[in-house]
């Protein structure tokens, strides 16, 4: 077995220092009922050249199609570097940076990723990464009933994906704490009730999405104002890609950002690796959780970093932690860190600018098939939902014979299309081709 | 390799400069995003620094040789299993077949990734003696969590709403604690015998109708097998209680013995320790769930199934204990650990476990002349010292570690467990050979010396890293955690 180094003579030596004189009998105090003594019902080893053959089976049952879907998941550029530069061992096989004399490396491109993250988002400081845009909300929600003390409601807009709120509903439920649904009203959450439900004086914090679930751009005029004046938290989960045009969450006036930053160049691969963040204002660092990196220096005076303000962490906390997060999505952060450094401000804008015009292109021309119409009048950002006169399977189902995914269902007779800078006008052509002749 | 290279990303930054390229925007005419109420937009640029792609492949590279992996030397740090992670599997996860699948597919068109979750699971549960798992949740925290979550819903949907505390031993991982405490249960400690294993008669008293359960990780934190395992779990069944395993030092067993068969009802396995998975320097990881017959519905959805025409497809459940994540999980990480699986097979799977015990005995019975070894006897696959044997010397366990960062090697996990008050724990794993362990237990034997023949040598260690010791306190009393902090 290749990842065995041991030969015969080195188990037999090793038994003797190590006084026992089998490998059995290193388990000779596990009482006799609970050792294994069957085989397991698995393959047998398989070489490398089996191995590839395998999976590249299994994956040509997986079906390649150009990309039209979104719903938190998109298909944007990866810059070429990136892959070799988090594949390098000595990133890819430390673990968290618990010695910093040899962990600079993780360190420092934490720190970098951290100050990436709060000029996109505007927000004063971040944790080190979270596993996913999920989870990230969920914390966020944390926070929120951690900082209010003793309101143990949060609401959160009905445009917000559903992917995202039943994550918080689940974590939420468990701690007794509760999730009201603000209704959307014309594809965007509605105010009004907000405002209602904010006067009953309860709410710990409010949960909305930028740009929302159908691709609409939401006027937050007010609602951090009105959150404050409640004592309510402003949580925005912001998609981290469009933040490089939108309006930030800072300057909305959120306390807390979060959101999924997979839009930040990272592989689909079916769900994940992906990486949350989660930022706030420096009001509330206390109760980020999750791991920072701060600069400091070295008994040289040498610039260096190192995992900071550690006393919020559950290590210390134990059983009055406000979150059990230990670790971060650390190789993912790096993975965003590198493509925010190859793109800079400017590719940001200019990936923002192609999955903008596309996007609104292509719902021109879908709504000129006669087949089609736009759900909502609101401005949208590179993705929008569409009525379709013909069912949404049948849609799709014309589409994948073309080799195109058309979107992401949203119901019966709707579909959630989105547009990155990968899809060129001739794909979009096709497509609405197919539809055209539906 | 630049010497002292000390440049922030940012610091290479000059105007004008771009490392990306686009295709052009042929709609931007007609379809502007200036079109876009301006209301809407950002105000301020962001900071974000304007360098070439090859300013940015030097500088992540010479960042990259600060840094110490498994791929540079020995990394015997305990309870983190930190094994040798395999090419083969960064390789198949990358197959673009996957890596460019949206996880919107629908199943029909997704069916070779629902069959590497399906067949993942269903190993898992093999290796583990348990009925199905979930591998939804991305790390051993998240399992953690979605574990407890599962038992409580188990409590909830029989009704029996008063069971809202969770026991967990005083050695156990302080993640046990604060996952139990987001999931809503108080925790009670039970204590710790003399040789580290649970004390039984301690449990006892513990066990009433507001138990909802008992964490526990097998063998423990001190690598010791807790051989009572069978009356403790027929105490915490008969309590009406479930057993959580918590599967941080599943490579100890792996192939031995089965958590399903010591009795545990749930459990979480760590695919970045037990499973060859890389750390990444903190994550991805993966966190699957395991439950025994009759805790299947109770699983986070999305659940993978498959029909009786051998069509995988996308469930939920309506009793499930909720939703823990955005789809199936860290799915390239499920690739790279069934890859791993495929790669051992039936027969060397077995091997793992012994091997890596035996790794670690050799190392312990080599060097407890010189190391305070409390706990004498078979360990597992780690073992604690606590501190030198030699009390004489003032040398910590602090400094120990950082001493061996100049002869090359990460340290082992230190301070931890809390049972002792300079404990040093270490985890050899199987994929490290008799002479990396020999050249390991000769340096550690020359720390020992060094501790007493040049005791400042060890105080002031380490030497010849990129940087040495640091300024914590500063880091935390004024924190900078960007660089436009950094710059005011």
């Amino acid at each position: 077995m290749k990842y065995f180094p041991h030969t015969q003579q080195d188990i037999e030596q090793m038994l003797a220092v190590a006084g026992v004189g089998s490998l059995d009998e290193l388990y000779g105090e596990i009482p006799q009922q609970l050792l294994f003594n069957r085989e397991f019902a698995l393959p047998e080893a398989m070489s490398e050249v089996e191995i590839r053959r395998f999976f590249e089976e299994l994956g040509n049952k997986n079906s390649q199609l150009v990309c039209f879907a979104g719903a938190g998941v998109e298909d944007h550029y990866s810059p070429s570097v990136i892959a070799p530069l988090i594949s390098r061992g000595e990133f890819l096989t430390a673990y968290t940076p618990y010695q910093p004399e040899i962990s600079q490396g993780t360190l420092q491109y934490i720190f970098e990723y951290q100050s990436m993250i709060c000029e996109l988002t505007g927000m004063d400081v971040t944790n080190a990464s979270m596993y996913d845009g999920t989870t990230a909300t969920a914390e966020a929600m944390m926070m929120c009933v951690a900082i209010a003390k003793k309101r143990n409601k949060v609401l959160i807009s009905q445009t917000m994906d559903p992917k995202v709120r039943r994550v918080v509903e689940t974590y939420a439920g468990y701690q007794g704490v509760v999730v009201e649904t603000i209704p959307e009203r014309d594809g965007i959450t509605n105010l009004d009730v907000l405002a209602e439900k904010l006067a009953g004086g309860d709410v710990a914090g409010v949960i909305l999405a930028q740009p929302n679930f159908y691709g609409i751009v939401e006027d937050y005029s007010g609602v951090a104002e009105l959150c404050h004046a409640n004592k309510a938290m402003f949580v925005m989960n912001a998609k981290p890609s469009a933040l490089a045009v939108l309006k930030t969450p800072a300057e909305w006036g959120a306390d807390i950002a979060c959101g999924d930053a997979q839009t930040l160049g990272i592989p689909m691969c079916y769900g994940g690796p992906y990486v949350g963040y989660l930022a706030c204002t420096n009001a509330n660092v206390r109760k980020l959780p999750g791991r920072i990196v701060g600069a400091t220096t070295d008994v040289d005076g040498k610039r260096a970093f190192v995992l900071t303000l550690q006393a919020r962490e559950q290590h210390i906390r134990r059983e009055k932690a406000n979150s059990n997060i230990c670790s971060n999505q650390s190789l993912m952060a790096l993975y965003v860190t590198i493509y925010m450094s190859v793109m800079g401000y400017k590719g940001l804008k200019e990936a923002c600018s192609l999955s903008y015009s596309g996007a609104h292109y292509l719902a021109e021309r879908l709504v000129a098939t006669g087949k089609c119409t736009l759900v909502y009048d609101k401005p949208f950002f590179n993705e929008f939902a569409v009525k379709t006169s013909v069912p949404v399977t049948k849609v799709l189902d014309a589409l994948v014979a073309e080799g195109i995914l058309g979107g992401v269902r949203i119901a019966d007779d709707t579909l959630l299309v989105c547009v990155t800078e990968q899809r060129t006008k001739a794909e979009m052509d096709k497509m609405v081709e197919i539809v055209k002749s539906l | 390799m630049i010497r002292n290279y000390d440049k922030l990303i940012f610091e290479l930054s000059k105007e004008g400069r771009t490392g990306y390229s686009l295709p052009k925007n042929e709609l931007k005419e007609n379809y502007c995003i200036c079109q876009l109420p301006d209301n809407l937009k950002r105000g301020v640029a962001p900071e974000l620094p304007e360098v070439t792609e090859f300013d940015v492949v030097r500088h992540y590279t010479n960042l990259s040789n600060k840094n110490f992996g498994v791929d540079t030397g020995f990394y015997p740090l305990g309870s983190c299993t930190m094994k040798y992670n395999p090419r083969l599997n960064e390789e198949i996860a990358s197959l673009p077949t996957f890596a460019k699948l949206h996880p919107e597919t629908p199943a029909s068109l997704s069916q070779g990734a629902l069959e590497v979750y399906y067949n993942l699971a269903a190993s898992l549960s093999e290796i583990s003696g348990l009925s199905a798992f979930t591998l939804n949740p991305y790390a051993g925290a998240h399992g953690e969590l979605t574990g407890l979550m599962i038992m409580r819903a188990y409590h909830e949907q029989r009704g029996d709403t008063k069971r809202t505390k969770v026991i967990v031993p005083d050695s156990a991982h302080g993640t046990n604690p604060a996952s139990a405490a987001v999931c809503g249960l108080q925790i009670v400690e039970v204590k710790s015998t003399a040789n580290g294993t649970v004390d039984v008669e301690d449990l006892k008293p513990l066990l009433d109708d507001t138990i909802a359960g008992i964490m526990m990780t097998n063998p423990n934190t001190l690598g010791i097998f807790e051989t009572e395992i069978p009356e403790i779990a027929r105490l915490v069944h008969e309590c009406g209680g479930l057993l959580y395993y918590d599967g941080a030092n599943l490579n100890a067993v792996l192939g031995k013995c089965r958590p399903g068969d010591m009795g545990f009802d749930i459990m979480h396995i760590n695919l970045h320790k037990t499973f060859s998975t890389p750390h990444g320097g903190g994550g991805p990881g993966d966190g699957p769930v395991g439950v025994r017959a009759g805790l299947e519905h109770l699983l986070p959805n999305p659940q993978v199934k498959r029909n009786s025409a051998g069509h995988y497809y996308i469930d939920t459940d309506e009793t499930s204990a909720g939703y823990v994540s955005n789809f199936l999980g860290n799915f390239g990480v499920l690739l790279r650990a069934y890859t791993y699986i495929l790669t051992l097979g039936k027969e060397n799977v077995k091997m793992v476990g012994p091997l890596a015990v035996l790794n670690a005995n050799y190392v312990k019975e080599s060097l407890k002349n010189e190391y305070y070894l409390p706990i004498e006897g078979i360990c597992k696959h780690e073992f604690v010292f606590d501190g030198l044997a030699d009390k004489s010397t003032g040398v910590t366990t602090l400094d120990i570690a950082k001493r061996l960062l100049d002869y090359g090697y990460h340290a082992p996990t230190i301070y931890f467990p809390l049972l002792f008050h300079q404990s040093i724990m270490i985890e050899p794993t199987e994929t490290e050979s008799k002479e990396t362990l020999d050249e390991f237990i000769a340096v550690m034997k020359l720390v020992a010396k060094e501790a007493v023949e040049n005791p400042d040598v060890v105080k002031n260690a380490p030497h010849s890293t990129p940087v040495r010791r640091l300024d914590e306190t500063t880091a935390a009393r004024f924190p900078k955690t960007t660089y436009r902090q950094l710059k005011e």
